[in-house]
Formats: C-alpha cells, sequence, structure tokens
C-alpha cells in the first residue's frame, strides 16, 4: 500500500489547482469539516471540496457518512458514525459520542453527485472490488478531470475485468471531454466509449456532438449511429421481454381462476379479493419478521407462500362450503354471490388494516437490475416470471398426477359417474375451490412486489383474469398460459405505437373479436361436456 | 277491446305497478310543487330528485331483465347503453350553456377551451338540435348492440362467455370515455349543465317535469316490454332460454330473435340514462364501470328475475337502502350491507322479492283451500 | 405490528358518538351548529379521503373542547359517498338541505367537485375543498384550501432549473390520464417553452387510472434521458398507480442523482405504502411536510397520534389545509356572529390563519389561500426533508396565465362579485 500516499499527494495536487483552496493537509480537513455547521448547501458543497482536497485519511469516512445520512454538525463540532453506530469526530478521527445538538448535515441532488464524484475518485484504489466498481462509475459519471491520473494509476493495477472495463470507459469518457486533448486521443476516446453501446454511452456521445468538428464528430455520429441501431433491434428484444413479464403477471393472476372458473365453471367474483388475502398475508408475515426476527426478514416472502396458499385456500374453502355448493348448476347466481363475497371481503380488509396502502419491501435477492444482451432485466420481474412458471408447473402436476387431481377431473367431466365411482364429490368441489383460491393467494404475494398491497387490489386484476381464461379456453390450462403471454407480449408491442390506454382498449376489442371466430377460446374443450 | 286486452296483458302485479307510477306522476309533483314546505304533506326537493334517479335505475333493470330474465342473455354491460344514452343527452345539455360558460366560448364547451381545442369535433354535431340529441340516445346505444349483437349471437357465443365479452366491451368504453382524446370530457364528464330545452334544469318546475316524464317513460318500458313477453315472439324468447338448440332446431332463427331483444333492451337502457343525467346534473366515465353494470343485474336478481316488476322494485330497494347506509355510523358498513344482501338473495331467496311474495301467496291460498277442504269435509261429514 | 383497526373503529364510533351523543350541559342553551363531511370512506378514494375525515373529526372534537362556536358546540355529520360522483351530488344535497348543514368540508378528486357544485350554487352552501387542483375554477360557493398550479407546479418546475435543482434542460411530463395533469403539463408545457426549453426536450406522457405495468414508460423515460442534458421528470400521476411507478423507477435503476422525479400527488400517506429505500432523493412538491420543524405542526402532529392512537399515523398536505380551511371558517363566524351562509361567504376574504408551516395564510379574494411552496426529498423513513422553498407566501391564482384561454380571466368575490371577470371584455363571464 505504499503508492497510496504518493496518490494522494497527486490528487491533492490536482484539486488543489482546480478547486484553488487556500490551505491543505490536517488544517485543511479542520477547514472543510467547518463549514458543515453552516447548515446551507452552498457551505456544504466548500465543505465536500475541501474534504476530498484534504487527503485526510477519514475523508472517505466522512464523504460515506455524509451520503448515508449519518454526519452530524453543530456548535461541538462536527461527527459522525460509521456503519455499525460508533461515533466520531470528525476533525480528528477519534471516538467520540455524537452530541444530541448536532444536526444531520443535509444533502441535495446535486451535491449527491458531487459526494459521489468525490468519493469516486478517493476510492479507485481501494481493496474491495465491489467499491472499486462503484469509483470508477463515479468517475465515469462525473468525467472529472482532476481524478485521470488517479484512473490511470488504478487501470495499471486492475485485474478484475469488469472494474477493468468501466474504468477505461471512465477515462475515455474524461479525455473526451477534456477539449484541451490531442484530437487523436479523443477520437479513440470516443470509439471506446461507443464501443460500451448503452444509454450512459450514447448520452455523453450525443453531450459532445454538437460541440466537436471534423473528424472527430464523424466518428462520434458514426458511434451514435451505431448505438441507435444496435438499440433499435434491442428494443424489440425488450418489448417481447416485457410482454413476457406483463404477461407472467396475467398469467399468476388467472391462474387460479382457471381452476375455479375454467375447471369447475364458478363464475368467481371474488377471485381478485384471494388475490388481495395473498398480498396481506405477505404483508403480515414480513411485519411480523420485522418485529420479531428482523436479520430474516427478506425469508419473509418465501415463508409468505405456503402461509397466503393456506389462508386464501381456506378461504376460498369456507366460501365453497358456505355459500358455492348451493348454487352448482346455477352459474350466473354465483356470478351474483361471489360479487357480494367481494364486497364484503373487501371492505372486511378495510376495517381491519386501514383503507391505505401497505407497504412490502422487496428482499434484496429481487431488487435492482442485471444486463443480459444489452438488456436491462430486473431481478423482481426475472423471479416472477420463474415463479409463474414454478406454480404453472405444480398446478399441472397437481392435476395430472395427484390421486386428487384425477378426482377433480372426473367430478368436473361427470358428476355423477365419478360419484358412482365411489369419489366424494362434494370434498373434491371444496378441495378444487380451495386449490384454485390458494394459487390465487399465492399470485397475491407476487404481486404485492410490484403492485400496491391494498383493499383494491384484487379489482385491478378481476377482469383482465377472466379475459385471459376466456381467451385461453375455458378448462384448458395450457389455453391460459398461452393466453396470458399472447395478451402481454400483444398489449408491449401495442403500446409503443398507441399508448397505453389505447393499447388496452385495443386489445379488448380484438379480443371481443377473437371469440366471435372462436366462441371458446383458443383451445376449446370437445367432447358433450361443451354444450351444457 | 284494446284497453281490455292491455288490461289482461298487465297481469294483477303489473297493473298494481301502472298504477302506483301513475300516482306517483301526479302525486309528488303536487307535494312537492302546490304543499306548502313544514306541512307533512310536502315532498322536498331533495326526494323528488332521489325518487326520479331511482325510477331511472328501475328502468334500466327493467330493460336488463327484459333480455336477461326472458331470454337468458346474461348482461354485465348493460350499463354501457345507459352510459351513452346519458351522454348523448349530456352532449346536448352542453351545447345548451353556449356563452354561459366560464371561458364564455358560444361553442366549445369548457372543457374543450381548456384543453385547446380550435373547433367542435364531429362528434358533437349537431347536438344543440334537441330532435338530434334524443335520436342519437336511442341510436347509439341501438347501433351498438346491433353490431355487437349480430357479430355475437351468429357465431353463437352464449351463457358466461356473452356475459363476459359485455363486460369487456363496457370496460373497453369505459377506459375510452376517460382518455380526454375522445373529447367527452375525460375523468370530469360532462356537469353544470343549464338549461334543458329552455328550462332552467336546476327550477323545481323542470324537475317536478322530468320527474313525471321519468314515471311515464317507466311506465311505457314497462307496457312495451310485457307485450313483447306476452306475445308469441316472447314465447319463443322463453324458448330460447330455457333450450337454444332445440328451439333453433324446430326452426326459429335464433340469433334474429335475440338481436332484436337485445337492440329494442338496449334502446331501452339509453332512454333511461338520457333522463337520468338532467336530474343527477352529471355523467361521467364512471357509469361505464363493469361494477355498476353488475350492479344493476343484482337489482334484477333481488327484484326477482323474469317478472319485470320485481326488476324495477329491485332497484328501488337497492338504491334506498344505498341511500340510508351512506349516511352517518351506517357509512362503514355499507359495503357489508350490499354484500351480504347479494349473497343471502341468491341463496335464499333464488326469485327475489317477487318470488318470496309469490311464495308467501300460494302458501296462503293453499292454507286456505286446506281449511275450506276442512271445512267442506266436516260439513259433508255431518249427517 | 399495529393495524389501524381500532383506529379506523375508533374512528367510526368517535363519530357515531359525535352523532348520537345528546348535548353536554354547557351547550344546552343552543342547537348545535352541524358541519357536513362529504368524503369517501368505501370505493377507490377511501384511500386517500378517509384521514380527512378523521382530521375533521379531531377538528371538531378540539374546537368543541375549547367550547364550540358562537356558544354552540359542533356537530359533524359524516356521510359516504362511496367513490361515486352521481353520490356525491346526492349526498351534499342530503346534507344541505336535509342535514342543514353549515358548512361542507369534503371532495378530493375534481370529478366529485364538479359534480357537487351546482348543487352547492342552487342550494348556497359552503364547501371547503382541500386538495391541490388543476385551477381554471372560482365559484362564489366553494374555498379552496389546496394548491393552485402556480402553488405547487411552477416552483417545482423552478426549482429543478436552478442550480441546486440540477439545472434541468430536458423534461418528461408524466400523468394520469384525467383533466388535472393534463392542464397541469399543458402550463408547464407553455411556462417551459417561454423558458427557453425547446419543444422536442418535453417528453408528455398519460397513463389510465390505476396504471400497473410500467416497464415500458420507465424505460421511455430511460432513453430519454440519455441524451446527454440533464433531464427531470414532473410527475402528475394519481394516487395508486404511483407505487408500482416507483417500484418500477428503483428496479430499473433510476436513481434521482440521475433523473429526479418530482411529484405532486405523492405525500407522507402514499409513501406509507412503499419501500421508499430506493426512491432516496426523489423529489416531491406541497405546500407542507409533516417534517417541518414548527411548534404548531409539532402540536398538529401530536394531537393527531393521540386521536388515531398510533405512532404511525402520518400527516400530509390535504390534512393541512382542511386545518386552514376550518380554522378560517371559525373565525369567520366568530367574525360575523352568525353561520349564515351569505355572511359567512362575504366575510371569508381576507380572513387569516396560521399554516402548519409557520406562515400565517390569508383568504385571497378569488377563494384560494396563500400557500409556501415546499420542494422536499424522499427520506428512507418515508418522511421528506424540505431542500428547498418560496422566500414568502404564494397566492393562489385560479385562472393561470400560461393558457390562451384563461389568461385574461380573474376571479375577485370581493370587488367585482365575480368568478371569471375578462380584463379585455371587461365584463363577467
Amino acid at each position: 500500500m505504499s503508492f497510496l500516499p504518493a496518490l494522494r499527494a497527486l490528487l491533492l495536487a490536482c484539486a488543489l489547482s482546480f478547486l484553488a483552496l487556500a490551505s491543505a493537509g490536517a488544517q485543511g480537513l479542520d477547514a472543510a469539516v467547518e463549514r458543515f455547521k453552516a447548515d446551507s448547501f452552498s457551505d456544504t458543497e466548500a465543505g465536500i471540496a475541501g474534504v476530498a482536497a484534504s487527503g485526510s485519511p477519514q475523508g472517505v469516512a466522512i464523504l460515506e457518512a455524509l451520503l448515508d445520512r449519518r454526519l452530524f454538525a453543530g456548535a461541538p463540532g462536527v461527527f459522525f458514525r460509521d456503519k455499525a453506530g460508533q461515533g466520531f469526530n470528525a476533525a480528528t478521527g477519534s471516538p467520540a459520542t455524537v452530541p444530541a445538538e448536532a444536526g444531520m448535515v443535509r444533502l441535495n441532488n446535486r451535491l449527491r453527485n458531487l459526494v459521489q464524484a468525490a468519493l469516486g475518485s478517493m476510492t479507485l484504489l481501494s481493496p474491495d472490488p465491489a467499491q472499486r466498481f462503484r469509483a470508477a462509475e463515479a468517475v465515469f459519471k462525473s468525467r472529472d478531470a482532476t481524478a485521470l491520473p488517479a484512473v490511470e494509476q488504478a487501470l495499471a493495477k486492475e485485474t478484475v475485468r469488469n472494474v477493468r472495463r468501466v474504468l477505461e470507459e471512465a477515462r475515455a469518457a474524461i479525455i473526451l471531454s477534456t477539449t484541451t486533448a490531442p484530437e487523436a486521443d479523443r477520437i479513440a476516446a470516443a470509439q471506446r466509449i461507443a464501443e460500451a453501446g448503452d444509454n450512459d454511452a450514447v448520452a455523453i456521445l450525443r453531450q459532445f456532438s454538437a460541440q466537436s468538428t471534423g473528424g472527430l464528430k464523424a466518428v462520434i455520429d458514426q458511434g451514435i449511429t451505431a448505438i441507435e441501431q444496435a438499440q433499435r433491434i434491442r428494443a424489440w428484444v425488450q418489448t417481447v421481454w416485457f410482454g413476457v413479464s406483463l404477461g407472467s403477471v396475467l398469467l399468476l393472476a388467472a391462474i387460479g381462476l382457471a381452476i375455479t372458473f375454467g375447471v369447475m365453471g364458478v363464475i368467481n367474483m371474488a377471485h381478485g379479493e384471494m388475490v388481495m388475502i395473498g398480498a396481506y398475508v405477505t404483508f403480515v408475515v414480513q411485519e411480523l419478521f420485522r418485529s420479531h426476527a428482523p436479520h430474516l426478514l427478506d425469508w419473509s416472502l418465501p415463508i409468505s407462500i405456503p402461509l397466503a396458499f393456506l389462508t386464501s385456500g381456506l378461504v376460498g374453502i369456507a366460501i365453497e362450503r358456505g355459500v358455492i355448493r348451493f348454487l352448482y348448476g346455477r352459474p350466473l347466481e354465483t356470478l351474483l354471490a361471489t360479487f357480494g363475497i367481494s364486497l364484503v371481503l373487501q371492505q372486511a380488509i378495510r376495517t381491519w388494516f386501514g383503507p391505505t396502502n401497505r407497504e412490502v419491501s422487496a428482499p434484496s435477492w429481487m431488487a435492482g437490475s442485471f444486463e443480459f444482451l444489452g438488456l436491462q432485466i430486473t431481478y423482481g420481474r426475472l423471479w416472477i416470471v420463474v415463479f409463474t412458471l414454478v406454480v404453472f408447473a405444480a398446478l399441472l402436476l397437481i392435476l395430472k398426477a395427484t390421486p386428487l387431481g384425477l378426482q377433480m377431473r372426473a367430478v368436473t367431466q361427470n358428476r355423477r359417474m365419478a360419484s358412482a365411482m365411489g369419489i366424494r364429490t362434494r370434498f373434491v368441489d371444496a378441495m378444487t375451490f380451495g386449490l384454485g383460491s390458494g394459487i390465487a393467494g399465492i399470485a397475491g404475494v407476487a404481486l404485492s412486489q410490484i403492485d400496491n398491497v391494498s383493499p383494491n387490489l384484487g379489482q385491478g386484476y378481476i377482469i383482465d383474469s377472466f379475459m385471459v381464461v376466456v381467451f385461453g379456453g375455458v378448462g384448458n390450462l395450457w389455453g391460459t398460459l398461452v393466453a396470458a403471454f399472447t395478451l402481454g407480449i400483444a398489449n408491449k408491442i401495442l403500446e409503443p405505437f398507441a399508448g397505453a390506454v389505447l393499447g388496452k382498449i385495443l386489445i379488448l376489442v380484438l379480443l371481443i373479436l377473437f371469440i366471435q371466430k372462436r366462441p371458446r377460446g383458443l383451445f376449446a374443450l370437445k367432447g358433450r361436456a361443451v354444450e351444457q | 277491446m284494446i284497453t281490455m286486452r292491455l288490461v289482461k296483458l298487465m297481469e294483477g302485479r303489473g297493473l298494481i305497478f301502472l298504477a302506483i307510477l301513475a300516482a306517483l306522476a301526479v302525486l309528488v309533483p303536487v307535494c312537492n310543487l302546490l304543499v306548502p314546505p313544514g306541512s307533512a304533506f310536502h315532498i322536498s326537493n331533495g326526494t323528488v330528485v332521489l325518487l326520479g334517479k331511482y325510477l331511472c335505475y328501475a328502468m334500466l333493470a327493467v330493460a336488463l331483465d327484459l333480455v336477461w330474465g326472458y331470454c337468458g342473455i346474461l348482461s354485465l354491460g348493460h350499463g354501457a347503453f345507459f352510459a351513452l344514452g346519458g351522454y348523448a343527452m349530456g352532449m346536448y345539455l352542453m351545447r345548451q350553456i353556449g356563452t354561459r360558460g366560464v371561458y364564455g366560448n358560444p361553442i366549445l364547451p369548457d372543457f374543450m377551451v381548456f384543453l385547446n381545442y380550435k373547433e367542435l369535433p364531429i362528434t358533437w354535431w349537431g347536438f344543440q338540435h334537441f330532435p338530434y340529441a334524443m335520436l342519437m340516445v336511442v341510436l347509439v346505444p341501438g347501433i351498438l348492440a346491433f353490431v355487437f349483437g349480430w357479430l355475437t349471437f351468429r357465431s353463437r357465443v352464449t351463457g358466461v362467455y356473452l356475459s363476459i365479452i359485455t363486460q369487456a366491451m363496457t370496460y373497453a368504453l369505459w377506459l375510452s370515455f376517460f382518455r380526454n382524446d375522445m373529447g367527452f370530457g375525460g375523468n370530469n364528464g360532462l356537469t353544470d349543465f343549464k338549461d334543458i330545452l329552455g328550462y332552467n334544469v336546476q327550477a323545481q318546475s323542470t324537475r317536478a317535469s322530468l320527474f313525471v316524464v321519468t314515471c311515464i317513460a317507466l311506465m311505457l318500458t314497462f307496457i312495451a316490454a310485457r307485450l313483447i313477453v306476452a306475445s308469441t315472439y316472447g314465447k319463443v324468447l322463453v324458448a330460447i332460454r330455457d333450450a337454444e338448440s332445440r328451439t333453433r332446431f324446430i326452426g326459429y332463427r335464433v340469433e334474429h330473435h335475440k338481436l332484436l331483444v337485445w337492440v329494442v333492451s338496449a334502446m331501452m337502457a339509453g332512454v333511461a340514462g338520457a333522463l337520468y343525467v338532467p336530474q343527477v346534473g352529471i355523467i361521467n366515465p364512471s357509469e361505464f364501470h363493469p361494477a355498476n353494470s353488475i350492479e344493476a343485474v343484482v337489482w334484477v336478481a333481488i327484484g326477482g328475475r323474469g317478472t319485470l316488476v320485481g326488476a324495477a322494485l329491485g332497484a328501488v330497494v337497492v338504491n334506498y337502502l344505498k341511500t340510508i347506509f351512506t349516511t352517518g355510523w351506517l357509512a362503514a358498513y355499507w359495503l357489508f350491507a350490499l354484500g351480504g344482501l347479494f349473497v343471502l338473495v341468491t341463496l335464499v331467496m333464488p326469485k327475489g322479492i317477487i318470488g318470496v311474495w309469490e311464495d308467501v301467496k300460494a302458501r296462503l291460498r293453499e292454507r286456505k283451500a286446506i281449511a275450506a277442504g276442512r271445512a267442506g269435509a266436516a260439513a259433508e261429514g255431518k249427517p | 405490528m399495529s393495524f389501524t383497526r381500532r383506529g379506523v373503529l375508533g374512528a367510526a364510533l368517535g363519530g357515531a358518538t359525535v352523532l348520537a351523543s345528546g348535548y353536554r350541559p354547557a351547550f344546552a342553551q343552543a342547537a348545535p351548529i352541524k358541519v357536513g363531511i362529504l368524503h369517501s370512506l368505501s370505493g377507490t378514494m377511501a384511500i386517500s379521503e378517509t384521514t380527512l375525515k378523521d382530521v375533521m373529526l379531531m377538528l371538531i372534537e378540539q374546537q368543541n373542547a375549547k367550547g364550540g362556536l358562537l356558544g354552540r358546540k359542533l356537530e359533524a355529520v359524516v356521510v359516504d359517498p362511496a367513490s361515486n360522483w352521481p353520490l356525491f351530488a346526492e349526498k351534499a344535497r342530503e346534507l344541505i338541505s336535509k342535514e342543514k348543514v353549515s358548512s361542507v368540508f369534503g371532495c378530493w378528486t375534481s370529478v366529485s367537485r364538479k359534480s357537487v357544485l351546482p348543487v352547492f350554487k342552487e342550494l348556497n352552501n359552503i364547501l371547503f375543498y382541500p386538495v391541490q387542483y388543476e385551477g381554471e375554477e372560482s365559484e362564489r360557493n366553494v374555498f379552496y384550501t389546496g394548491a393552485a398550479p402556480n402553488q405547487q407546479a411552477i416552483p417545482a418546475v423552478d426549482y429543478l432549473m436552478s442550480k441546486d435543482g440540477g439545472e434541468a434542460k430536458r423534461w418528461v411530463l408524466a400523468g394520469t390520464d384525467y383533466v388535472y395533469p393534463r392542464t397541469t403539463n399543458k402550463i408547464l408545457e407553455a411556462y417551459l417553452i417561454s423558458k427557453g426549453v425547446a419543444p422536442a426536450d418535453i417528453m408528455i406522457n398519460y397513463t389510465p387510472f390505476g396504471h400497473s405495468d410500467w416497464q415500458t414508460i420507465v424505460s421511455d423515460i430511460k432513453k430519454f434521458g440519455s441524451a446527454g442534458k440533464k433531464t427531470a421528470v414532473v410527475s402528475t400521476i394519481n394516487g395508486d398507480a404511483n407505487v408500482p411507478f416507483y417500484k418500477e423507477l428503483g428496479n430499473q435503476g433510476i436513481k434521482a442523482t440521475d433523473i429526479p422525479v418530482v411529484a405532486f400527488s405523492v405525500g407522507e400517506e402514499e409513501l406509507a405504502g412503499i419501500d421508499t429505500k430506493p426512491l432516496l432523493g426523489h423529489l416531491a412538491a406541497w405546500n407542507y411536510f409533516q417534517s417541518v420543524k414548527d411548534p404548531a405542526n409539532e402540536a398538529f402532529i401530536k394531537a393527531w397520534k393521540a386521536y388515531k392512537k398510533s405512532d404511525k399515523a402520518v400527516t400530509n398536505d390535504p390534512m393541512e389545509a382542511h386545518v386552514i380551511g376550518f380554522n378560517m371558517w371559525v373565525k369567520a363566524v366568530e367574525k360575523v356572529g352568525t353561520v349564515d351562509i351569505d355572511k359567512v361567504i362575504d366575510a371569508l376574504p381576507g380572513i387569516t390563519a396560521p399554516n402548519l408551516t409557520g406562515g400565517v395564510s390569508t383568504m385571497l379574494p378569488n377563494h384560494h389561500i396563500t400557500k409556501p411552496v415546499l420542494i422536499g426529498e424522499v427520506r428512507a423513513d418515508g418522511q421528506f426533508d424540505v431542500v428547498w422553498q418560496t422566500k414568502g407566501l404564494v397566492a393562489g391564482d385560479a385562472w393561470t396565465d400560461h393558457l390562451p384561454g384563461s389568461k385574461d380571466l380573474e376571479a375577485d368575490w370581493v370587488t367585482l362579485k365575480c368568478g371569471n371577470y375578462n380584463t379585455v371584455l371587461k365584463k363577467c363571464g
């Protein structure tokens, strides 16, 4: 680590010339830290620059604390806490208790950018690759010319490929934005940035396209065209991905209905409320974890899945036993009764949990995104797609490979015959309805990640769910799958041209027309059952 | 002769229903306009508006019962026809505002000025003329119903599929009317009406007149519906409801029969909507919401499906309950009450209020017959 | 964990007792003064409006504890218009003609206000409307205690154009497709163009109510933001659609330091339903934040938490608007010594009442009030840090100066006695 002081000195020199600060070293830090007390954004800005320039060993810690709202300033001095909560005096770096009268130093977005840029050039050589990656990204964004020597130094040492790539891009970005740099260097830099090919790259190129002339401009414009072309192709892939992702949400919402409506023929208007109950179970489980086992919070979501299944399933069985069993063979009356149940359930949740939205946070493994073939794929959406397919497969398995599934199919195909064969049809009815409702509950767990957890949650999905099931063909799970993805992708293809609202209207009209052509959906059941 | 036949066609309860409506049409305006406030017989302005609203809903319910109760078409989109009729009337009323809008534009309604419309969209042309607007009140729902029905019935979409796509229809319209680019005022809809046929819509005499018109319209709707169901054509409808394939095999053109009653019912709903708008003072896309249409179905179920009178009764009863349940401490329980009612009615009174009434009557008659029989037997047993 | 069941039930019972309880000896001489509360307690709008009902019940309770008004007890009359617009009109009529209330506090959406307007005009009563709205209206019977566009939208854009706001040069105006976003965006577009922003640098996008799939739009915003110019998003997205919108922003990694989003409809209540960690630094423009350090505000928050019996109860901007409106009404009634509608309407302009952010708001002749404009940044705990605020109070402008149709109009109910006086034609209406 012997090069660190040297680098710091270099950085310091650059910063000094750039920021034209009067003092340096420890006094520099003292003076800089003092500025935080003023509680004005311009003083804080000077403080940030001063801390960055001071080269003090606790500079990084101070700026990180500032970014994380752990820096406090007041008459007794300036203090910060580390991540563990231990207090320090910012000027001296020695442990101290943070006095109560010291208020938190506030930031706004502009200052936050400055802090990140400063931290970027200060942590380029951090031992932690993740931090180096962030640092390089920050430098890429700030394009701070004073950071160039540090970037060069870091590049010389860097072995991790990802970090190296970002460092190279950062260097190119700095060179491109240094108007005094030789033309050849800038051209090379522009080419390097064009290679990166993402939104940030095109943003930089666009910015300099207008300001440059001659060969450089030609290279930049060429780069922009290439990226735009690649982006156009990518946009299509992205649209399909968005469609798949929307389709999986539709499938998830509809799949329970495919059982209760599709298999049993019950028009279950309370289906949306089963989804809502699942979402509220997720909320309750999360709250329990938060108060009793905060360190396991990330696991609350997986644990909610069986609980949501059970809760919604039990509510479903209760509804079946209490109401629906009296109404078999009168599908339109079940519609009315279940609509009534949905109103009651909504209001019950509203009275119990209050009418406002409830927060369900994303576990850390569902947050964020990654790049795949130049596409930004968010983990949350990916998990939902995977989860949906798993649920679908499991359901298929239950129906096709378990005794209960066999009985369910038997009862729905010919109730009397099934009964004559010794199947307890009433029990099977209750189980089937419970299964459908339970799966709706599972859908609620997933939907809590992307939508409001409120008493109105179910209402937003009920009509779409019916459309999916009817489009796919009642009584056919594969039809539901195909229908959900078709509608999802079609919606996303139409959205850029027609807009979100008109796109949805068009889909509905197409659906109505489609039903005229194939009155029983994509995959209609054949046989005598159809006539009933 | 004809009157005698009509009276016969109305059945007992139909006559009672018509008599009540006729009485309302006379008594309500009298008690509202002539009886001084403070008297026990005075009917307040608010009550007149409320009653008018109930009767519009009753008309919608009768129209719905005509297709559901007698032809087995469960429409979850009848609210769309109601709302379209309402919009046609609303557009007429908007054009009557003239220069009295906040921006004083003689042609464009306020919301158009405010969204920078330069000229009146073609959809609005002609709506300043009352006869044209009234034509549209029946024509727009009628044409929509015709196109929708022609496509749907021809391809033999029935049962729940039909219900779901009627829902899709009203849902699509709901979304469309929300769009400000459609030129119908978006979410705010049409409101702040001034005149109808030159009379101030807020004047009490206008309100009373509208109420009378609503009563008469409901009576006519009911008589028309009754004539339809009592005719041979009506019998075919019932046959379609009970066994569609058989009726087709006998040789009836099922689609044509269905289409006719469907279009007539949509037009009736349109008229109901048109009468509704000047009385409540606003029309907005929420009338297209699928839940509204389902609620209308519930009125019919609660009153008694396939009885016409029951449908109207159900609409009035449910909406009266809504009025009561949305004030004061009861407000928190309104949805419990409504939801509970739906479940109870479908479970306990599958034939609705009218059904229960009939049952009670039949039981009384039976008891009387038994008693009479006993008395007769006792008398016979006497030496 | 604490559910608000008890809170809601308590509030409902509280309302019931207020309604049902007989008079106390102190008020024995006179009949109570009735105050109508017209907020949806069921349906889609219950999510926002229920707390406003509770605030009103609390304010009335406090006023009664202080000895009532004019020596008479105040009595709240709660109705539930159930998020149904015609029902709003019906219930307004019921409040005024059947319950004979002396004023009504209520409505949230513009359409509900438009629906009850004719009723208030016809039956001559007072409505206090507490929500920020699109302006373009000034009625004799309505007092607008929420923000007009010039009290929220324009200062927010000014801030984003300033050095501290990041000097935004490219703008996304995203909103739900209804009148408030449409108008606000029209005003903002005209304003931005007048500030030299090229039309190509403005992207306008509308989505339906309750829109939940934001993937395409958020990725479009991201792409729009990659033009090499600082980009900012102005969001007039309504209520329910915000949660999925912000979740998608967080997922796609749009950080406030890159593309800040300033929202006009996202307050403390809405944030309570969102995991705010990915949203740090995104902005909201309001006239009040719960986090404002002010003795009046702290007293109000304390009372509110005690009333709701929950430490997690949050306050927000429309609640403050009801506080100001209620205090103004009380003062006006005390000034004229009667609840006579016409006298109170005439007395209200010029009445002042302290707001909860340290200033004193005044009711203007155009029936709007003066308010400070605050820009807040989302914090991890679901509250906002105020990062900027206007120097003084901004007067609400009923008719915007940035649209051709309304720039010649003026509202003045004191001297002109007119809500839409045309300054060019020199006539009313």
